[in-house]
């Protein structure tokens, strides 16, 4: 193996220098000055996912188990600026007293779980998938156990590691049957042996209930409220989002390669786990108080939808998937952003302690009503393109009552991304949040979401991007 | 820089202005000086529309321009006018004008007012102009949304019921919309071209006739709630009601409007034969929201809800006349269109002005309002006279060509439905009468009223801009009509290949 076949693990290699640069970095920083390991560690992580960006080669590296494509590159990319922006939001909240003394501890997970979610997308056989997915998985269960002294936050830890280990099982047990039919777990091999019988019909809805564990699709989604609510907000939001987003590329990927053969097969199952993700995830968001359990819940049901895109099986439906996940992870990190910044300086969650908002912290309500806006799909923002396209998506396979559920869904969800909107404009009480000025990682974080939430909807150069690479991909 | 442009752009340019302006006063001039240049633009476009016109005169679009935006989805920035588009640009240049005039000593988050109210325009005036079914979707939920935040903050009574339904009705329609916009979409290669997005080219495909059945409802029933078509007509008096002034002008003025052209410009242009087809449904339905809304008129006591509802009947007159989908009716129908969303618009301003003068919309609590404010009641007349059809202004044109229209169906179906229609003009002079007597005549019932003062120079200025340009419809309709008929006619004759 040369050296520059090394490169095409640039992703996962820059990350790894970071996480071992950090855990330097912590032992020669004295106690009282441990939050410069906060700025140490953003910026490191800028110039990783600056250097993400930079032009990089197709190919495969130890037999086939690893490999990489200009798309592939992209969904870490896309991944890279998720994180990026979680670190940034993160910045005041770990400056906090409770957190002070485990700061490093919280950026190597986070990074290590990358680590793991850019491997998952990168595998090229089923060994390699599941060694990343279970990376992926951990070391969020000790992110979300992060505010340990909090009885929520363990209970949250404990919730997802019991049933991530339960639904990794299940998995398991689906993989080792495609084993045994095809003899072998490289996607390739797998791809030409497997045949539409009624064991591969259990094996693909095992894996389902791996992967629906992941991207929390109903029936699976059972632990995602309680986790979301539990967890701290930047967590949640980087297991709402940059999770969410690596387990939904590499389950189109795996879909649509591996699988390909099998669409009459899966795409039924698509079809009922979209329409009950949907459905189910919106009726329970509207009876949501809690701002960190209603964007759980959203966030259920934006799963739905990316199902959506799934089910076209084909350049489009990819193309849509990365698109929407590149426009999700803008907007619901402007969402979770807000919440975060109001819930470190206040403390407060509920969509009620929101009243009045605007009238003394304007710029948060507007960044805050943009990401719901954008959520619930309204023109001219981001959101509104994403959704479109994967409806596209749905409709070039004529699945027009699929799409028609959709919409339908997404005008109930309408109704409870107005309710925060109204809490903030038009509901009155007397003591609102007072006004504060938030960090300028924080306003950073926002700046850079908003501007997603304008440019990559209008421009059409992502989009169009994003189109040719899923070409060259062979879809 | 094509002209069609600068009528999305220079709102835009008029937002961004408001939010560096400081105080009221700056900002209602900034929005002032935006809308005035809309309407000099307008005129403009009126202008530069005939000289195209004359100078190719086979041209279904005139003042086309076209920019490619979601290259690999063939989605373009189309735009283009005929006839019906300018008509429909001029009408809400007006309205918006007129609004900004009316929301002149709105103090309260005034920015954010103006801000959502010419946005909500935008959205308008993007509709308008657009020839890709994408772009057009765009707009118009551009246009629906601010709606909720314009009722929600400025608006009175159970404004924020009202506001949530209207958006999640209003939603719902595009929803339904959103589908059938997908099904075309994925047809338009039927020929065995290209998937294409513009309005024009989808035009000349023949698109199956059993995809054509599954999404005409779609398309008809999504811009039909807008247009408050029944039984989707709910939100529009609860909506019209708690809406503040302006946006009242704006919603039944223009954007209940923008239903209609939707149905005529979408639903009937590109899916004729399913028109044809399946008109005698929606027909039924119509007649019913003509009918329904003049009673529901009747009984109201609350001025808004009278002229919702009234709403309600003359926009299921427009449905109706599009429906009978031949050039008299759907001529007639598309003045009802103009005629109505500036009558409407001058109803609504008024009766912001007398509810801001007496802080009640009941017209039992109000009496004699001629002898206190002589140049409200008079417009009022005006409008009220127009409304129920007085030869000479505007509604009469309308209405006398949707009937003269739909009467040439020879079958006793569309006989019975026209009829039951036309009975709606009866009744609608029963509602309106009824106000004038009570309202304007009659003693003066609240000594507190005596001192109420007149119409103060903005508000005459919309006032006056207003029922100038219902009697000039009134008056000289000729003009108005041949730049409609005209542009009726590549419609008119792909429909009559179906009948």
């Amino acid at each position: 193996m040369q050296l520059e076949n090394f490169l095409l693990m640039r992703h996962e290699l820059v990350l790894t220098l970071i996480a071992l640069l950090v855990l330097v970095f912590e032992i020669f920083t004295d106690d009282a000055r441990k939050e410069r390991v906060i700025s140490f560690t953003v910026v490191l992580f800028a110039l990783a996912t600056a250097i993400g960006f930079l032009p990089q080669g197709e190919g495969k590296l130890f037999g086939d188990m690893f490999q990489v494509t200009h798309l592939q590159t992209f969904m870490k990319n896309v991944l890279n600026v998720g994180v990026l922006i979680i670190l940034l939001q993160s910045a005041a909240w770990l400056r906090k007293e409770d957190n002070r003394e485990k700061i490093s501890e919280y950026f190597i997970l986070m990074l290590t779980t990358l680590i793991g979610m850019n491997f998952m997308i990168s595998s090229g056989d089923f060994l390699m998938f599941y060694l990343g997915l279970e990376m992926a998985t951990i070391p969020i269960a000790a992110l979300a156990a992060y505010e340990r002294q909090q009885l929520r936050s363990a209970e949250a830890g404990i919730k997802l590691i019991l049933s991530s280990a339960l639904s990794s099982g299940i998995m398991l047990f689906g993989l080792s049957m495609i084993y045994g039919m095809s003899g072998s777990i490289y996607f390739s091999d797998v791809q030409a042996a497997l045949t539409n019988n009624s064991l591969t019909t259990l094996a693909i809805i095992f894996f389902f209930a791996g992967m629906g564990f992941k991207i929390s699709l109903v029936p699976f989604h059972l632990w995602t409220a309680d986790v979301y609510e539990g967890a701290p907000v930047n967590v949640t939001s980087y297991l709402s989002v940059v999770s969410k987003g690596a387990a939904a590329f590499i389950f189109a990927i795996i879909l649509f390669t591996v699988f390909n053969k099998l669409v009459a097969l899966w795409e039924n199952l698509v079809y009922a786990l979209a329409v009950a993700t949907m459905t189910i995830g919106n009726l329970f968001a509207v009876r949501q108080k809690n701002m960190k359990r209603f964007l759980a819940f959203s966030s259920i049901a934006q799963a739905g939808f990316i199902l959506l895109g799934v089910i076209n099986a084909g350049a489009l439906g990819m193309t849509t998937i990365v698109y929407f996940v590149l426009i999700y992870a803008f907007t619901n990190l402007a969402a979770f952003g807000v919440v975060s910044a109001i819930a470190t300086a206040t403390g407060k969650e509920n969509m009620s302690d929101y009243n009045g908002l605007y009238h003394t912290n304007p710029k948060l309500s507007l960044v805050l009503m943009l990401a719901l806006f954008s959520l619930a799909g309204i023109p001219p923002v981001a959101g509104f393109f994403g959704k479109f396209f994967l409806f596209m998506a749905a409709a070039e396979k004529a699945y027009y009552w699929l799409v028609a559920i959709a919409v339908i869904n997404t005008t109930i969800s309408l109704y409870y991304y107005l309710l925060p909107i109204k809490a903030i404009f038009i509901d009155k009480t007397d003591t609102p949040i007072a006004t504060f000025k938030s960090d300028s990682y924080m306003r950073a974080s926002l700046v850079i979401c908003v501007l997603g939430i304008f440019v990559v909807g209008l421009m059409s150069f992502i989009y169009e991007y994003i189109s040719e690479l899923t070409t060259a991909f062979g879809l | 820089m094509n002209i069609l442009s600068l009528f999305v752009i220079i709102p835009t340019l008029t937002v961004l202005g408001i939010l560096f302006t400081k105080g009221f006063k700056q900002t209602r001039l900034v929005a002032a000086i935006g809308m005035s240049i809309q309407i000099i633009l307008t005129v403009a476009l009126i202008y530069l529309f005939f000289q195209e016109r004359a100078a190719n005169p086979l041209a279904e679009m005139v003042l086309m321009k076209d920019t490619v935006w979601f290259e690999s989805l063939n989605i373009r920035y189309t735009v283009g006018v005929d006839g019906i588009a300018v008509a429909m640009i001029a009408l809400t240049s007006i309205i918006i004008f007129t609004g900004v005039f009316t929301s002149w000593e709105v103090n309260f988050l005034y920015k954010e007012f103006f801000i959502s109210l010419i946005i909500l325009a935008t959205g308008v005036f993007g509709f308008f102009i657009s020839l890709d079914l994408f772009t057009m979707f765009v707009f118009y939920e551009v246009a629906v949304i601010p709606m909720y935040l314009l009722i929600g903050i400025w608006g009175s009574g159970k404004k924020e019921y009202s506001a949530m339904k209207l958006t999640l009705m209003l939603m719902g329609g595009s929803a339904l919309l959103l589908v059938g916009l997908l099904g075309i979409y994925f047809n338009s290669n039927a020929d065995g071209g290209e998937l294409t997005m513009n309005i024009l080219e989808i035009s000349k495909v023949n698109i199956p006739i059993d995809a054509q059945r599954f999404f005409f409802p779609f398309v008809f029933v999504g811009f039909g709630v807008l247009g408050a078509l029944f039984p989707f007509h709910t939100w529009s008096p609860d909506g019209h009601a708690s809406a503040p002034t302006a946006v009242s002008m704006l919603h039944a003025g223009v954007l209940m409007k923008l239903g209609g052209y939707g149905a005529f410009r979408v639903a009937i242009f590109l899916l004729p034969e399913a028109a044809v087809q399946l008109s005698g449904i929606f027909i039924v339905l119509t007649s019913i929201s003509v009918v329904y809304g003049a009673f529901g008129a009747i009984m109201q006591k609350d001025l808004k809800y009278i002229n919702a509802y009234s709403s309600v009947s003359h926009c299921g007159l427009i449905l109706f006349g599009l429906l009978m989908l031949n050039e008299t009716a759907m001529n007639g129908a598309i003045i009802q269109m103009i005629s109505h969303g500036i009558m409407t618009a001058l109803f609504f301003a008024l009766i912001g002005m007398i509810y801001g003068r007496t802080h009640t919309r009941m017209i039992d609590e109000m009496g004699g309002l001629m002898k206190i404010v002589p140049f409200l009641s008079v417009a009022y007349v005006i409008g009220g006279l127009a409304s129920l059809g007085l030869p000479g202004l505007s509604g009469f044109v309308a209405e006398m060509t949707i009937f003269v229209g739909a009467f040439q169906h020879p079958d006793l179906f569309h006989r019975i439905a026209t009829i039951i229609a036309a009975s709606s003009i009866v009744i609608t002079a029963v509602y309106i009468l009824r106000v004038v007597g009570i309202l304007l005549l009659g003693p003066i019932k609240n000594k507190e009223f005596e001192s109420l003062s007149d119409a103060r120079w903005f508000e005459r200025l919309s006032i006056t801009t207003l029922i100038i340009s219902i009697a000039a419809i009134g008056i000289a309709p000729f003009w108005l009509a041949e730049m409609i008929g005209f542009s009726l006619e590549p419609i008119v004759a792909r429909l009559a290949a179906f009948m």
